[in-house]
């Protein structure tokens, strides 16, 4: 029933820091270190965590605006068929670059400033086939409509709207392949809240018209709250926890993930909570801690957390699967 | 206490925005701004005026800028010889006017050709990186590590005098410049997220870099095109007047000012090279100008 | 109210007006409030709503194409009350009272701290200007505002650079800086919009320990109404250079009676509430600041208006601490009122 679009196996990505006259590798910063992930068709998978946790670097991984060190990306049509899509040449890339887009965060870096919408929107159709102009006008026209804007707009330049009509042209962008996977790297953090909650309306009527599956990227764990089906939570470049997105709300299994849910202001004063103020700061991704990459910070650690890394488990709550990765989980293992 | 300026200005804007009678005619911004420069306007006018004048040179003037004539030798300005005439009888005011087409065409030639080239490689260099970019990166860096003046007179004397040597060689040794500053702006722009947006459909190099890129790095690389014409506008005059610029029988303003090489003529007949002066100095001065508005006026982060 | 002893600051109905590209835009059009001691007053608003400028015009932080045109900023040091907006911007009083009497932290903490100097010589820059204090006992004096604020080792990191200390450290020693002096106010304006939220949370720890043990007055400008509700004593709620609803934390955020706070507060999603929560958004988008709506500014974007919306309402006084700016507030109160109690029973 569940059908999987992206598989994700042990996926890094290190990036060389090259120092001195030579440009030797001194050194590598692990920013994605090691991530397995199915993608299901037609979920909201959100990616959660803080700044420099990788989240951001396995999203454009996917895509190869990153090139991947190591691992495989697996993509899986309708007609289940798997390809290893990291290891393809760049012609052959190209079909699968249609199925898989991306909206940015930034809704003032996003769009080309000399160009009309039109102008910066119309090269991608023109290279996978849309010939005429005519077409080229209506097929972009009738996306800009489905996000509430007015045809016309798409002959104007991006210094004439405001950052939410800037955002919702970076999602007609993202939308003018028919793609089916749209990864949405902090698509509202830069946004006015008042915008932020158009955008996300705008985001769930798009998912059910088209048949969209999105890979959530953010900080804001509020929002993917209410937006995903299944939330991961990433620390220094590794998944902490995976599973369905009240499980991590009311069966939270990871510290970490109790100290980040803990530390979000809240915005009712009748569910005011006592907030866990975890200790110092985000270790540094170029040599991560031994052990449980979290020990340093986390107020349960125990002796076995310095020295194994805990592998990322199964476990079971509320009759679903729920992953994580601690040694300090009473819960049986499924295997 | 008294009102300052700004305060007065701020009241008549105020004034303006209750009554809604500020001017609602779209005008882009740079293009208010830069009329705002009134050392900018004027150094346009003036180089307007200067370029009309040497491209209608044959409307303006009677004279033939070669012809000698040999009864009117030396004669200082008056009404039939505004700046006066030269040793062999021909028109200063004329060959000012003729001079003017040569020079400025170099000036500008040369600056749009070597910008073309630094732009062509430097796009391409700063957005991809890797081996070009070292290799172009070194070349430049070559070039750059002479004074330029002796690396032109080192060309020239090896080429031979020649309009087009001349502009070849401004081009070799004016284009590392222009290379840098489209190099910089495409390593900033390369992090820009619609360039990613791009990338991840997969279009091809060449259209990202010159096509969607390019646009956005022009500003800056205008400006130095005027303040690299003025520069070769300069060198120009400078070689032809140590008599190895243009060839000495094509007037040029360098060539006209070569007379004042001699003694006698810098001492005795000084509208033989004054009045020429006076027009290279006011034309780089307005080149300037006019760059320095330009400059300022794409400036996102000047006010005003 | 210039009686009461525990007002700290009182702006009464400041307008600053910016004149940039020869327009006129009245970024800050007759805003009024006061700060207690030990309290700390939220000002909540979108970007361009005018609350960054408040913040600024106290400080008289202005840039030059901008300047005061009327109302009062009233600060009370010690005992005589200094009317700051008559002070010279860069005069020897505005800035004695810039960093001794009132302090600034600023939303980055990256850009805020000069690189080229050590995190100990920018702290003992504010108090070399403004105290008498040897060098010994500056240093002293570093070490400990370092250590209270929570960064380890301080004797050791009060000479190391900004490059060396992470986004968190950076603005720990920020506020280190501004509270050098013990400052009556501490203006923060978007003191953790850049950090992560666990990092954001050790902030807010260290700015109530503050409070409480300082007596200080805080300011606190943000956009997220979370931190409202974790942080605030006060509320002030801006919308295009006016404040549309004002009172403590309990008013506004338990009772909303302006359209325009209610419908901020239901636009954005609240942890725990789960998959099901309603969201609405406030339709349209903020005005352009050149052309605004005649009268009431949230108008065009509000559900509620009505033809009489098209004169600015004036500030009513629902009790002794809420006001709100709207015609129609009785209505709004009522109704409101109404569905939550419907919704009890």
């Amino acid at each position: 029933m569940k059908k999987e679009i992206l598989k994700l196996r042990d996926v890094k990505v290190h990036f060389p820091i090259q120092a001195g006259v030579f440009n030797r590798v001194v050194g590598h910063v692990l920013a994605v270190d090691g991530v397995d992930l199915d993608i299901f068709r037609g979920e909201v998978l959100g990616l959660a965590g803080e700044s420099g946790c990788g989240k951001t670097t396995l999203g454009k991984a996917i895509l190869r605006l990153v090139e991947p060190t190591g691992g495989e990306v697996k993509y899986i049509s309708k007609n289940e068929e798997e390809t290893e899509i990291t290891s393809l040449e760049k012609k052959e890339m190209d079909p699968f670059r249609k199925k898989l887009q991306i909206v940015f965060q930034d809704p003032h870096s996003s769009l080309n400033p000399s160009f009309t919408i039109f102008g910066s929107l119309q090269d991608p159709l023109k290279k996978f086939g849309v010939k005429s102009k005519e077409e080229r006008r209506k097929i972009i026209g009738d996306l800009l409509e489905a996000v509430n804007m007015r045809r016309e707009y798409m002959d104007r330049y991006p210094h004439e709207f405001s950052g939410g009509q800037r955002q919702r042209i970076g999602i007609v962008r993202a939308l003018c392949l028919e793609p089916e996977l749209i990864v949405c790297d902090e698509a509202v953090s830069a946004l006015d809240v008042s915008i932020q909650a158009q955008v996300l309306k705008l985001l769930m009527q798009l998912k059910k018209e088209k048949n969209l599956t999105y890979l959530f990227i953010t900080h804001d764990l509020s929002v993917t709250e209410y937006l995903c089906d299944r939330i991961a939570v990433m620390y220094l470049g590794r998944i902490v926890e995976l599973c369905d997105s009240e499980d991590l709300y009311q069966n939270t299994l990871h510290p970490y993930s109790e100290a980040l849910i803990s530390a979000i202001p809240v915005a009712d004063l009748d569910k005011q909570t006592k907030r866990i103020v975890l200790e110092g700061d985000v270790p540094s991704p170029v040599n991560p801690p031994k052990g449980c990459p979290f020990h340093p910070r986390c107020p349960k650690a125990k002796d076995i957390c310095k020295t194994d890394v805990p592998k990322l488990r199964k476990y079971s709550t509320n009759g679903k699967e729920h992953y994580a990765s601690c040694h300090l989980i009473d819960l049986p293992e499924i295997t | 206490m008294a009102k300052s300026s700004l305060d007065k200005k701020f009241d008549q804007i105020r004034k303006r925005e209750e009554e809604k009678t500020f001017s609602t005619k779209k005008r882009s911004r740079i293009v208010s701004k830069f009329l705002n420069n009134r050392l900018a306007v004027i150094g346009l006018i003036i180089f307007t005026i200067i370029i009309l004048a040497s491209i209608f040179a044959p409307l303006l003037s009677p004279y033939d800028p070669m012809r000698v004539d040999l009864r009117s030798m030396r004669q200082p300005p008056s009404f039939a010889h505004w700046f006066g005439t030269d040793s062999t009888g021909r028109d200063v005011f004329t060959r000012v006017l003729f001079g003017g087409r040569v020079s400025i065409f170099i000036g500008l030639g040369s600056a749009i050709l070597s910008a073309v080239v630094g732009i062509a490689v430097g796009c391409y260099a700063g957005y991809k990186g890797g081996w070009i970019d070292v290799i172009a990166l070194r070349i430049s860096e070559i070039f750059m590590s002479f004074p330029q003046i002796i690396l032109v007179l080192l060309l020239v004397s090896i080429t031979g005098q020649s309009l087009f040597n001349l502009m070849a060689i401004f081009i070799l040794t004016g284009w590392g410049g222009m290379y840098r500053l489209a190099r910089a702006r495409m390593l900033s722009l390369r992090e820009e997220e619609y360039v990613q947006a791009l990338r991840s459909f997969g279009l091809s190099t060449f259209t990202i870099c010159y096509k969607h890129m390019l646009p956005n790095a022009l500003s800056p690389i205008m400006v130095n095109i005027t303040l690299s014409t003025a520069m070769f506008i300069l060198t120009e005059a400078g070689l032809s007047f140590l008599g190895l610029g243009v060839p000495l029988n094509i007037p040029t303003w360098g060539n006209i000012l070569n007379v004042a090489q001699d003694i006698l003529v810098l001492q005795n007949y000084w509208w033989m090279w004054g009045p020429v002066g006076i027009v290279i100095s006011v034309f780089v001065l307005c080149v300037n100008f006019i760059g320095d508005g330009l400059r300022d006026s794409t400036d996102p982060s000047q006010q005003g | 109210m210039e009686s009461k002893d525990n007002i700290a600051l009182s702006v009464r109905d400041l307008k600053t007006f910016f004149y940039t590209n020869n327009r006129c835009n009245k970024a800050v059009n007759g805003v009024s409030f006061d700060v207690e001691k030990g309290k700390t007053l939220c000002i909540v608003g979108e970007s361009g709503c005018g609350k960054s400028v408040t913040a600024a015009t106290i400080m008289q932080l202005l840039p030059t194409l901008s300047r005061i045109e009327e109302g009062e900023i009233k600060f009370r040091k010690n005992d005589e009350i200094i009317n700051i907006e008559k002070l010279e911007k860069n005069g020897k009083e505005m800035r004695e009272i810039r960093g001794s009497d009132i302090a600034m932290i600023f939303q980055d903490p990256m850009t805020a701290l000069n690189p080229v100097y050590t995190v100990g010589f920018q702290i003992s820059e504010n108090l070399k200007y403004h105290t008498n204090l040897n060098r010994k006992q500056i240093r002293e004096k570093c070490i400990s505002l370092l250590s209270d604020m929570g960064i380890p080792l301080p004797e050791k990191r009060v000479d190391e650079y900004p490059h060396s200390y992470s986004g968190g450290m950076r603005q720990r020693a920020m506020i280190a800086m501004a509270m050098a002096c013990n400052p009556k106010i501490l203006i923060a304006d978007e003191p953790t919009t850049a950090l992560d939220v666990t990092i954001q949370a050790q902030i807010f720890e260290l700015m109530d320990k503050l409070k409480k043990e300082n007596d200080t007055a805080i300011i606190l400008i943000t956009h997220d109404m979370g931190v409202v509700a974790e942080l605030a004593d006060n509320v002030a709620v801006m919308y295009m250079g006016n404040i549309v609803e004002a009172g403590t934390a309990d008013d506004v955020l338990r009772r909303p009676t302006h359209p325009y706070t209610k419908a901020l507060l239901e636009s954005v999603p609240v942890l725990g509430r789960g998959k099901n929560q309603d969201i609405n958004p406030i339709k349209g988008s903020t005005p352009d600041p050149y052309n605004r709506p005649i009268g009431c500014q949230f108008a065009p974007r509000c559900n509620w208006q009505t033809e009489s919306c098209d004169i600015m309402p004036e500030i009513s006084q629902i009790n002794e601490t809420h006001q709100v700016r709207c015609h129609k507030y009785e209505q709004f109160f009522e109704k409101y009122n109404e569905k939550r109690n419907s919704k009890i029973t």
